[in-house]
Parts: C-alpha cells; sequence; structure tokens
C-alpha cells in the first residue's frame, strides 16, 4: 500500500483520477437510489402543486430569506408531532423546486402553518412583529406592501413543467390572471383558479385590500397553503404505521 | 521501487542511512519542499485501533439498522426500525401519560374539573403551553389581547364566557373556514353620510364615559343603524359576535378616529378554527383556561 | 501587476478584459433590469476598469525578459491576501452585525437590503467564499510554486483566476442584498454566477495541474494533494448541486432541477463537503506548509499523512446526510451519513495530531511566536470541532442539537478556531516575506491579536454552546403528567443573554482582524521600493 502510494504521488493527473474516484462513490451510493426506491419517489394523489399567487410567495419567501430562520421539516420525534403535527414526509415537498427544508429554527416551524392563523394576522406580523409579539426577534417586512411583479410567473409555471412539476397549459397561460385571482374572492376569475388547483385552494384578499396584488397577498397566500397540499401526512400519522 | 538502501533519495551513499531527527529519534523519507522535510513514523497504534473501533461501530451499525441501497430496496437492519413508526410510538406513549387526566377533558363537567385540584395541578401547564404555542400571537401571553384581537382576561364577552361557549368558539372559529363557525359581520356604513359617520364615531367615542346623549341626531342614527346587534344603548351582549360599545373592552379601539374607521370599512375579524389541530380535550382544556383569565384565578400566570 | 507581465501578456490581459466588459454589456443588455442588468454593469464596470489599467501601462513598463522564469510568482499572492482581508472585514463585519440584530431587531433599518434574512448569506459566503476562498487560491498559488521549485505554469491565468473569482464573491453578496438567491445554503449565487464560477474554477485547476507538471520534485508534498482535492472536488459539487433551469436566459430567477428529498440530499452533500473540501482540505494543505516551515520542524508522519489525506477524501463525501438525520430522507441514509461521521474522526484526529506532534521541539517557539500560535490553536480547534461535529453526527444527539444554535456553535468553534486562525498563521508567515521583511511591521500587534481572537472565539463558542442545548431541552422538556412544558417563545426569550455575549465575542474577533489588516497595511507599505524582492529565485536544487 505504502509502496503504491509512494509512486501514485509522483503523478498528477494519478493522484486526480484517484481523488476524483475515491470522492465519488459516498454521493452515488446515497444519491442514486433516491431516485429508484419507492419511498422517495411516490407522490400521493392528492398532492396539488403551489398556485402562481403561492409561489411567487415562495420566491419572496426566498428572497427575504426566511429560510434562515423557519425550518420547514417536522422530524420524526414524538416532541416535534406533539408541538407541530405530523411528521413531514418526503413526498410532500415532490415538487418543491428548490425544497426550503431549512437548517435552523431561530423562529418556529412553519411546515403546518396554512390555517392556523388568520391573514389579517399575518400581515400585522410581517408589517411588525413586535406589534404583535412584543419578544419577537423577527425582522419587520413593511416592504411587502408593495405591488407583486407578476411577470415572471408564465416562464416561471412553464420551467418548473419542464421539470416535471403537473403545470398544464391552461395553468401556465392563465398564471398571471390567477395570480390576480386568487387575491379577489369576488371576482369571475375566482372560480377558475379554484377549478385549476382544487377546491380547498383559498381565495382571498389576503392583505385585506382586494383593489390591490400586492407581495404581501403573495406571501400570505404561501404561508397559508404550508402543509394543505395534501393530506397525506395526516393520514400517515392516523395510521401510525409505514 | 529500488530496495537498495544507499538509493534511496536523501540517503547517505555510503551508509545507506537517511537523517535521523534529533528530537524524535525518527528518520526522514528524504524528501524535501521548499525545506519542509517528513519524518518516516509509523503508523501510530493507536490510531489503526481508533479505525478498527469505529468500522466495528459502523458496521453493528449496518446490521442492526437499515443502512444499504440495493437498487430498489435497501437492508432493513435486524431491528427492523422504521423512523416514523418509532416517533409515532413515542407519541403514543406521551399521549398515553396524559390520558389518565386529559381524557377527562372529552365530555366536559367544568364545574366538576376545577373542583378537582389535583387534576387541575396536572391540566393547567398543559394549557399554557397550549395557549402560547397557539394563541398568544394574537390574544397576548395573558389574554391581553391587541390590535384587532379581543381580550380574554377582562370579562366582557362577544359569544359567551362560560367554558362550553369558549369550547364552541375555538372548535369552530370565528369568521372561520369552519362550515360552522360562528359569523359575526359590523358592516360597511359606507353609504351613510360622511358627516354622519363622524357624527357616529364621535358619539360612540363617548359612550364609555357617558358623554353621549341618545336623543340626540347621532344618537337617533345609532338606534336606526347600530342598536340592532350592539343593544339600544350599545351594551353588547347579544351573542350575536357584536362587541358592547360602552366599557373599556375594545378590540380595534373606541377613539373616534378608529371608530370611523370601523365604519367605513367594517369589520370581519378572524378567529381561526381549532378543531382540526386541536382534539376535543385540548380545547376544552383550553376552553377552562380562557375562562379563568378574567375570573382571577389564572392572572399570575407562571 | 501590470509591471510583472511581458508585453504579449499584456496584451492578452487586454484582450481578457474587453472580453470580460462586452460580456458584461451584453448581460446589462439583455436582461435590462433587475439583479442579472446590475451584475453586468459591475462585469463592465470592471472590464472597462481593468483595459484602462492595462491599456494606460501597457508601454510604460520594462520588458520582462526571460530571468524572470528562474522567479517565483509572488504578485497574485499579494493581491490574493489583500481581497481575503478584504472580505474578512465585510464578511465578519456583517456576521457581527446580524448577531447584533438577533438581539436587537429594532434597529434594522426599514430597507429591504439590510435585513436579516439577505444579510446572513452575505456573511456566510462573504467569509467562506471572500475571506477563506481568497486565502486558499492565494496561499495555494505560493505552496504550490514553492514544493514544485516550478514558477506558476503562466502569468496571465493566476489574475484571471483571482479577479474572476472576485467578481463572483461580488456577485453573490450584492446579489442577496438585491434579493437574488437560490436559496441553497452556501450556494446561493444565481445560475449565471454559478457558470461564471466554473469558468474560474477550470481555469485554476488547468493553472495547478501545469504548474505541477513543472515541478522539480519528483513527489508532490502533502499539501498539494489536500489543495487539489480542494480544487478537484469543490467543482463537482458546485456544478452538480447548482443544476438549474433560468426561468429565461436573460433574468436572473431560476428553478433547480433538484426537488424535495433528493434535492435536500443533494444540497447537504454539496453543503457538508463544502466544509469538507473548502473549510477543511483547503485549510489542510495551508497547514501542512505553514506550519512546518513556521516551526522549523518536519512533518510527524508521512505514513499517517497518507492516511488521513485519504480516510478524509473517501469518509467525508458520505458524511452528508448527518445534516438530516430524522427528517424525511429515508433512515439508510441517516444511517450512512452517521456511520462515516464516527469513523470520519479518526483520519481528521490524525491530521490535527499530526501537526500537534509536528511541534515536537518548537514548543518554545509556540510559546514566543504569536504566529506560530496561531496555527497551534487552529490545530487544536480543528481537532475540537471535528470530534464535536462526530459527536452532533450520532442520531441522538443530533436529535438535541439539530436546528439550534449548538450547531451555530460548532461551526464557529470550526470556523473560527479552525480556519480563521490557520489564516491568520499563514497571513503573518507570508506578508513579510512578500514584502521582502524579517517580521511583521509591529510584532506585538499580532500578540493582541491573538488574544483577541482567542478570547472572540471563546466567547462566541461557549455561549452559543448553551444557547443550543437549553434551546433544545426547552424543546423536548415534558412534565411529569406528560405535556410539553415550554412554548416556542419562550425558548426565544431564553436566548438574549447568548445572543448578546454572542455579539460581543464577535466583536473580539473582529476588532484583532482590523488590527490585523492595519498591521498588514503597514508592513506592505513598509517594503516601499523593494516592491519586487518577493519575486525569489528559484532554489537551484537539481531535480533528482
Ligand atoms: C431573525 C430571524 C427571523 C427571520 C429572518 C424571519 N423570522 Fe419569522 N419568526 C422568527 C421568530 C423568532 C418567530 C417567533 C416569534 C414570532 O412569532 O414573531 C417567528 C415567527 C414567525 C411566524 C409565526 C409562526 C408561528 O407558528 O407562530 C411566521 C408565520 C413567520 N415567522 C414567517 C416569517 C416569514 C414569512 C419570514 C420572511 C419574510 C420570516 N418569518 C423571517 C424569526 C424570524
Ligand atoms: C389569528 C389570530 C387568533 C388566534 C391564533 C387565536 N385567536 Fe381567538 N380570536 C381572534 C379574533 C380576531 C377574535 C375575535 C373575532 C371577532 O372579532 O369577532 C377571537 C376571539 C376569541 C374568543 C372569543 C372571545 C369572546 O369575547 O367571545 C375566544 C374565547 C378566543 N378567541 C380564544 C382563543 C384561543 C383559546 C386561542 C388558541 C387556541 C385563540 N383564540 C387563537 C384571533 C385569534
Ligand atoms: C350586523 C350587525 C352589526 C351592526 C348593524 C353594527 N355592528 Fe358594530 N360590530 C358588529 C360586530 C360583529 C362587531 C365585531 C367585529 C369584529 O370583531 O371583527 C362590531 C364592532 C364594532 C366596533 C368595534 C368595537 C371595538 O371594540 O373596537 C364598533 C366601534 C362598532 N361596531 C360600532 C358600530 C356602529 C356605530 C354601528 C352603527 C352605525 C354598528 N356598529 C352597527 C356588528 C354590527
Ligand atoms: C466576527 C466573527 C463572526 C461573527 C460575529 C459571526 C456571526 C454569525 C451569525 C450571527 C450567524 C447566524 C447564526 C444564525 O442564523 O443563528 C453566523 C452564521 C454562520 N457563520 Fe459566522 N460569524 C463570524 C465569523 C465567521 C467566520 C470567520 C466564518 C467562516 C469562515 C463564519 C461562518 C459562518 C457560517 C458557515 C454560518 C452559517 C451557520 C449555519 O447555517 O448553521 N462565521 N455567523
Ligand atoms: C469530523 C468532522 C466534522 C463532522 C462529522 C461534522 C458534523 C457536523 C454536524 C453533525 C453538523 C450539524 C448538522 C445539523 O444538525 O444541521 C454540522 C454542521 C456544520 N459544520 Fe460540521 N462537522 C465536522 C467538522 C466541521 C468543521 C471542521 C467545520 C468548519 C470549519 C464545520 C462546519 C460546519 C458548518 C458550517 C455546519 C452548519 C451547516 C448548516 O446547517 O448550515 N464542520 N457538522
Ligand atoms: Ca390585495
Ligand atoms: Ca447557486
Ligand atoms: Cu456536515
Amino acid at each position: 500500500m505504502l509502496k503504491l502510494h509512494y509512486n501514485l504521488e509522483k503523478i498528477s493527473m494519478g493522484l486526480v483520477g484517484a481523488i476524483i474516484v475515491v470522492a465519488s462513490v459516498g454521493g452515488i451510493v446515497e444519491i442514486a437510489p433516491l431516485f429508484t426506491i419507492e419511498e422517495t419517489v411516490e407522490i400521493p394523489d392528492d398532492l396539488r402543486p403551489y398556485t402562481p399567487l403561492e409561489l411567487a410567495g415562495r420566491e419572496i419567501y426566498m428572497r427575504e430569506g426566511c429560510y434562515a430562520c423557519h425550518s420547514q421539516m417536522i422530524r420524526s420525534l414524538a416532541d416535534e408531532i406533539d408541538r407541530y403535527g405530523p411528521y413531514s414526509l418526503a413526498a410532500e415537498s415532490a415538487y418543491d423546486h428548490p425544497m426550503l427544508w431549512g437548517s435552523k429554527r431561530t423562529g418556529p416551524d412553519l411546515a403546518r402553518l396554512g390555517g392556523k392563523y388568520s391573514d389579517d394576522w399575518h400581515v400585522a406580523h410581517l408589517m411588525d412583529p413586535r406589534e404583535v409579539i412584543p419578544v419577537s426577534i423577527m425582522p419587520a417586512y413593511p416592504w411587502l406592501t408593495r405591488s407583486l411583479d407578476r411577470r415572471l410567473l408564465a416562464p416561471g409555471l412553464a420551467t418548473l413543467a419542464r421539470l416535471g412539476v403537473p403545470y398544464d397549459d391552461a395553468m401556465i397561460e392563465n398564471a398571471e390572471a390567477d395570480a390576480l385571482a386568487q387575491s379577489q374572492p369576488d371576482s369571475d376569475g375566482a372560480a377558475a383558479v379554484q377549478e385549476r388547483y382544487g377546491e380547498d385552494v383559498a381565495v382571498r384578499a389576503f392583505d385585506g385590500d382586494p383593489a390591490r396584488l400586492t407581495e404581501m397577498d403573495a406571501v400570505v397566500a404561501y404561508l397559508q397553503s404550508l402543509g394543505t397540499l395534501t393530506d397525506a401526512a395526516h393520514a400517515r400519522l392516523a395510521e401510525g404505521t409505514r | 521501487m529500488t530496495t537498495d538502501p544507499k538509493a534511496l533519495p536523501g540517503a547517505d551513499p555510503h551508509t545507506g542511512n537517511r537523517e535521523i531527527d534529533p528530537v524524535t529519534g525518527y528518520d526522514t523519507t528524504g524528501h524535501e519542499w521548499g525545506g519542509i522535510k517528513e519524518l518516516n513514523t509509523p503508523f501510530p497504534r493507536i490510531a489503526l485501533i481508533a479505525l478498527g473501533l469505529t468500522f466495528a461501530y459502523a458496521v453493528v451499525a449496518w446490521i442492526l439498522l437499515p443502512a444499504w441501497p440495493l437498487g430498489r430496496d435497501y437492508t432493513r437492519g435486524l431491528l427492523d426500525l422504521d423512523q416514523g413508526e418509532v416517533a409515532v410510538a413515542g407519541y403514543r406513549e406521551l399521549s398515553g401519560m396524559r390520558e389518565g387526566w386529559l381524557s377527562r377533558f372529552d365530555a366536559p363537567d367544568f364545574a366538576a374539573l376545577e373542583q378537582d385540584a389535583d387534576l387541575m395541578a396536572a391540566a393547567m401547564p398543559a394549557a399554557h403551553r397550549l395557549f402560547r404555542d397557539n394563541c398568544a400571537v394574537c390574544h397576548g401571553m395573558t389574554g391581553g389581547g391587541g390590535p384587532g384581537f379581543p381580550v380574554l382576561s377582562d370579562g366582557y364577552w362577544l359569544w359567551g364566557g362560560a367554558p362550553a361557549d369558549i369550547a364552541e368558539t375555538l372548535s369552530v372559529g370565528i369568521n372561520s373556514e369552519h362550515p360552522d363557525t360562528r359569523y359575526g359581520e359590523m358592516p360597511a356604513f359606507d353609504w351613510l353620510e360622511r358627516a354622519d359617520r363622524t357624527a357616529l364615531a364621535e358619539y360612540v367615542a363617548g359612550l364609555p364615559g357617558g358623554g353621549a346623549d341618545p336623543e340626540s341626531p347621532a344618537g337617533l342614527l345609532f338606534e336606526e343603524n347600530c342598536a340592532a346587534c350592539h343593544g339600544e344603548g350599545g351594551e353588547g351582549g347579544l351573542l350575536n359576535g357584536a362587541p358592547s360599545l360602552t366599557d373599556d373592552s375594545v378590540i380595534y379601539g373606541q377613539d373616534a378616529a378608529t371608530v370611523e374607521q370601523t365604519l367605513r370599512h367594517g369589520r370581519m375579524g378572524v378567529m381561526p378554527q381549532w378543531s382540526d389541530r386541536l382534539s376535543a380535550a385540548e380545547i376544552n382544556l383550553l376552553a377552562l383556561h380562557v375562562a379563568r383569565l378574567s375570573s382571577g384565578a389564572e392572572e399570575a400566570a407562571p | 501587476m501590470i509591471a510583472t507581465l511581458t508585453l504579449r501578456e499584456r496584451r492578452i490581459g487586454l484582450g481578457l478584459s474587453i472580453l470580460l466588459a462586452v460580456i458584461g454589456l451584453g448581460m446589462a443588455a439583455l436582461a435590462r433590469q433587475g439583479p442579472m442588468a446590475i451584475h453586468g454593469a459591475m462585469a463592465l464596470v470592471l472590464g472597462l476598469g481593468l483595459v484602462f489599467l492595462i491599456g494606460g501601462a501597457l508601454y510604460d513598463h520594462p520588458e520582462q525578459g526571460r530571468e524572470r522564469l528562474a522567479r517565483y510568482y509572488d504578485a497574485p499572492t499579494r493581491l490574493g491576501i489583500i481581497m481575503a482581508l478584504f472580505w474578512g472585514v465585510i464578511g465578519m463585519g456583517v456576521g457581527v452585525w446580524v448577531a447584533a440584530l438577533m438581539y436587537w431587531p429594532e434597529a434594522t433599518p426599514l430597507w429591504p437590503a439590510t435585513s436579516f434574512g439577505r444579510l446572513r448569506p452575505v456573511h456566510t459566503s462573504g467569509v467562506i467564499f471572500g475571506f477563506g476562498g481568497n486565502a486558499l487560491i492565494a496561499t495555494s498559488f505560493y505552496v504550490l510554486q514553492r514544493t514544485s521549485r516550478a514558477r506558476l505554469a503562466d502569468s496571465v491565468s493566476p489574475w484571471f483566476v483571482l479577479i474572476g473569482y472576485n467578481l463572483f464573491c461580488l456577485w453573490a453578496a450584492s446579489g442577496y442584498l438585491m434579493g437574488s438567491t437560490q436559496s441553497k445554503e452556501y450556494a446561493e449565487p444565481e445560475w449565471y454566477a454559478d457558470i461564471w464560477l466554473v469558468v474560474v474554477w477550470l481555469t485554476y485547476f488547468a493553472l495547478y495541474i501545469r504548474t505541477l507538471a513543472r515541478r522539480a520534485e519528483p513527489h508532490i508534498y502533502v499539501a498539494n494533494w489536500y489543495y487539489m482535492a480542494f480544487i478537484l472536488v469543490v467543482a463537482m459539487l458546485h456544478i452538480v448541486n447548482n443544476l438549474a433551469l433560468p426561468v429565461s436566459w436573460t433574468e436572473a430567477e431560476s428553478f433547480p432541477v433538484w426537488s424535495g428529498v433528493q434535492d435536500a440530499m443533494i444540497q447537504w452533500w454539496y453543503g457538508h463537503n463544502a466544509v469538507a473540501f473548502l473549510l477543511t482540505a483547503g485549510f489542510l494543505g495551508m497547514l501542512y506548509y505553514f506550519l512546518p516551515v513556521r516551526a522549523q520542524r518536519p512533518i510527524w508522519s508521512y505514513r499517517l499523512s497518507i492516511l488521513s489525506f485519504w480516510g478524509i477524501v473517501f469518509f467525508y463525501m458520505w458524511a452528508g446526510s448527518h445534516h438530516l438525520h430524522y427528517t424525511a430522507l429515508p433512515y439508510w441514509v441517516q444511517t450512512l451519513g452517521m456511520t462515516f461521521s464516527v469513523m470520519l474522526l479518526v483520519p481528521s484526529w490524525a491530521s490535527a495530531g499530526n501537526a500537534l506532534a509536528t511541534l515536537n521541539g518548537a514548543w518554545h517557539k509556540v510559546r514566543d511566536d504569536a504566529t506560530l500560535r496561531f496555527m497551534f490553536v487552529a490545530a487544536v480547534f480543528y481537532g475540537l470541532s471535528t470530534f464535536e461535529g462526530s459527536f452532533m453526527a450520532i442520531r441522538p444527539v443530533n436529535s438535541l442539537s439539530h436546528y439550534t444554535d449548538w450547531t451555530v456553535g460548532h461551526v464557529h468553534s470550526g470556523t473560527l478556531g479552525w480556519v480563521a486562525m490557520i489564516v491568520f498563521g499563514a497571513i503573518y508567515t507570508l506578508v513579510p516575506k512578500l514584502s521582502g521583511r524579517d517580521g511583521m511591521a509591529w510584532p506585538q500587534a499580532v500578540e493582541w491579536h491573538f488574544w483577541l481572537a482567542v478570547a472572540g472565539t471563546l466567547v462566541y463558542v461557549v455561549s452559543l454552546w448553551n444557547a443550543g442545548i437549553t434551546q433544545g431541552l426547552m424543546w423536548r422538556a415534558y412534565d411529569e403528567n406528560g405535556s410539553l412544558s415550554y412554548s416556542f417563545i419562550e425558548s426565544v426569550e431564553a436566548m438574549r443573554p447568548y445572543y448578546a455575549a454572542r455579539t460581543l465575542g464577535g466583536a473580539l474577533f473582529l476588532a484583532g482582524l482590523v488590527i490585523c489588516v492595519l498591521n498588514c497595511r503597514a508592513t506592505m507599505r513598509a517594503a516601499g521600493s523593494r516592491a519586487d524582492s518577493a519575486d525569489r529565485p528559484l532554489a537551484a536544487h537539481p531535480a533528482e
């Protein structure tokens, strides 16, 4: 062995080749099977993709770096089930490009946040967290009241469709209109949104003002969708088995 | 590689000995890079032992636990563990510990429950935690309310303050997505003349202090438009979600400016439903806790 | 820079600068708005600046003769050190600021770019890539030449690598401020910056391998094994983790091709090995050169070097899944991550032990020489943080530590105690050499810096261990009746004293760095007219 090495360390390309080979094994063994083993490729029947408005909110969530403080991954631990709800399943983030599981909980986990609080509360909290929670250390996001840029929604949906997220042509075509309609419950487009994305999709004036489509509408719509895209995790917990 | 020691790099061509490091007594490898040399110190035993030990640990883990992928499956390990199952088992065990006292809240006879000091000692810390993780963001840590969110500790109620009423409020929410939600809307009076709204707002702002004259034009406006929900004198308590306007229990603010806002745009505060997030027993437990907030029993929350 | 190049090289440099300006103009023109346009404009300005700099001095300096080929080429190293210090101050300055914001959130100005979530990646990228990366590139050039007894293979590509790399860092940091991010930790920059880094990195690799090919010593020294592993594996990780489809070729926004659980695994295969091959392998290369040089001692065991090198290269790549314990990543991958992390401790400690044993016979120097003491402390913290890491990688331990400030404490015991300390040791060895002096301008300031750095690290790390363990215990504490004891917000409140202490520790550390910067500036200035003295003649040993 030593002798082998003694010679190897004289050949620079040999060393390069050896490093590449030795360093590749781990990744290949651990990653490749994730694309074949059932457990990580199955997709629940009821899983829906984000609506355009929720997707826009997700991009803002990333832009503002909320993932730096909030996880969206309830671990398989008794206390986490107790505090946050059913533990997260791989399938729940199957359409998430990228996943936002997070690595730090400066603030609480948000994986089951949808429906927990009201839209008004979210708006008040994002405008100034310390107004509603005096000891909060979360930053304020008052600039979310500016209007939402919808330019990239249709190409965004199209890109995701190419990556395998089930957006059909109608969804891509109507992305901009659907984003607006989801924030205007009394508009003509509202029903179309629910037709395309499902009855359970929340159609509300998320920021309280149906007249304007703001970034706040998008973020709140996204937050209210967390954990509501499929019922698989609740079903699994009730079942309690694999 | 040559085996002749005299031909080794750095070796003395006569003796074949390499340079010996005086501090450690080991010979060098004979190479030099910009002044750096290396000793030919053999593998320390301890490194090999440590490698062996950690490898043994790994092998044991691989045998016992799920570990190696096999195409479309993986080795399950002798223990055949599934982390979800383990977690659920742990969760059930904890739920089991609570079962003893928490199940008594399933079908609540609140008066009896409250008499049981042992039960309350076990239950109230849990209620506090539940309240703080779920309710405090809106109603404050001790039920003190917040802007747009009612105070729960002052004894004034929109939908009734008996524990059973509160439990119902918690289950279905107010203006929530629940099909049986409690529904209370303060309509927008944007169709009123602006001057009338201003007058009304001042009238309402004066109600708590007794400075409002029911015979005034504004008083008449109030009787026509508002009394149906808020009561003749604005005393509320009709269990339709409309608050009293005569006391200092306020949700949004009872200064003239805020009231004018309320009148212009209307209000429809949302209290989420909790029936799909908390168990019936937990809801009853919280209801009892909330009811006690105003009775003074819970004043000094730990 | 320009004086050291031949006329032909100056012309090539000019051509490359024009190309950069054109690329920048093209990006700005095509994107028209948003981060990509601003980044195009930055490249344009940089390109034009270089055009004027090189073009204006094209004929000002005497032509370089062949005799320069007999000397080492250290001018790029000097720029690399300056850039490392520059990013160090920015990155750690922002670190102290975001640490303060966690204690004092009201201080956030109501301006999106200064919000915590946008500044945090400026900190992480600023210190890891800006400070750490530049220090690695700079020292790798220096070490590569000394240990190969050969001049860099050419004189243009080192500048291309350094300038191109710093453009990447600038795009990264300014992109986050504008809200442009892929959100993948430590790989946040958008697709075009990622592609640009690939170009820079391949040039770096080519330069490295070409120089190595010219070496006068048949054996490749251990430091170069590590630097090479750093270059190669970072390229692999970077390319796979950053694969993404842009929403349009004229927009900064993109979607990673990976999703969900596969994305998580690839992200942390990347994230963990960015730690391994950037923050560890690269700096081990640095340690393997500067420690024996400063201590004037031979490396304690060549055989142990072999064991630790290949152990690190092999084991590390399996360990990424310890970032995903108990998550939706399947259990079997977690078991592999856990077991390999534990085995990884052996090669890690083997390198730390090898470094410490090398100091045998030089302990009096450790006592007297603050520079060597930096390297000694670095080796100790390297041992500590890898032990801690292997411990935290055990699933039940991780169930407590994950998501908490314990992780952040571990991170900074590694980055402050190991990475930054070894960089300081290298800088204090290098800067006098590059300036043709025997020592730093203010030797006493090195001593001050050392104690500030040690104190800052200890305060930081100890307070966050406490913070993290408190947090972890509060989240899972149950009373005897089976109810959770604490709400989440109570754990947030409990962090206040620790966050305050951490800010203080960070400020101490930053103060030390500022002293270092001033000291380096004074030392480089004092070199004055002997600017060229850094190009030392190649040692005249014949190749074997
Ligand atoms: C500096 C860290 C930090 C950042 C950045 C941050 N948060 Fe928070 N967040 C917190 C903390 C701490 C809490 C708990 C206190 C509170 O509720 O304000 C919290 C609470 C929340 C909650 C309430 C969760 C619950 O279940 O009670 C939501 C929703 C939320 N944050 C959303 C966001 C969004 C959206 C962003 C980005 C736009 C964001 N946060 C950025 C720290 C942060
Ligand atoms: C998203 C904010 C929010 C959260 C979280 C919330 N509430 Fe409420 N709650 C409200 C609002 C708003 C109202 C008043 C609705 C209205 O204006 O008609 C209310 C009303 C109530 C009432 C009725 C008060 C009355 O006078 O009849 C009770 C009781 C109550 N909440 C208890 C709770 C409890 C217990 C929890 C936690 C399990 C909780 N709330 C969580 C917003 C919230
Ligand atoms: C259809 C029933 C209804 C009518 C009519 C009505 N209100 Fe209300 N009012 C409500 C309800 C329900 C609320 C509570 C809304 C909430 O909490 O979101 C409320 C809330 C208010 C509040 C806010 C109280 C606080 O604590 O901040 C004011 C002030 C008020 N009403 C005044 C009036 C006046 C003045 C009129 C007549 C012009 C009027 N209301 C007519 C149902 C009514
Ligand atoms: C002045 C010294 C420093 C201070 C005050 C500081 C402060 C911080 C703060 C406040 C965070 C965010 C923690 C959180 O979100 O909870 C952080 C994260 C981080 N810092 Fe530093 N830092 C310093 C130096 C460094 C250095 C020198 C490096 C690397 C070479 C570094 C690497 C990191 C990394 C990798 C993270 C992310 C940790 C994670 O995601 O878990 N830091 N730092
Ligand atoms: C044997 C070596 C090491 C092992 C096994 C190891 C293991 C770990 C573990 C288990 C975590 C926590 C993951 C989590 O729960 O989220 C972690 C995080 C981290 N470690 Fe290490 N560690 C090692 C060495 C180091 C060193 C030397 C450094 C720095 C120089 C370092 C930097 C980091 C960083 C930056 C993170 C945070 C990643 C994030 O969440 O953003 N580690 N490491
Ligand atoms: Ca709106
Ligand atoms: Ca990237
Ligand atoms: Cu790791």
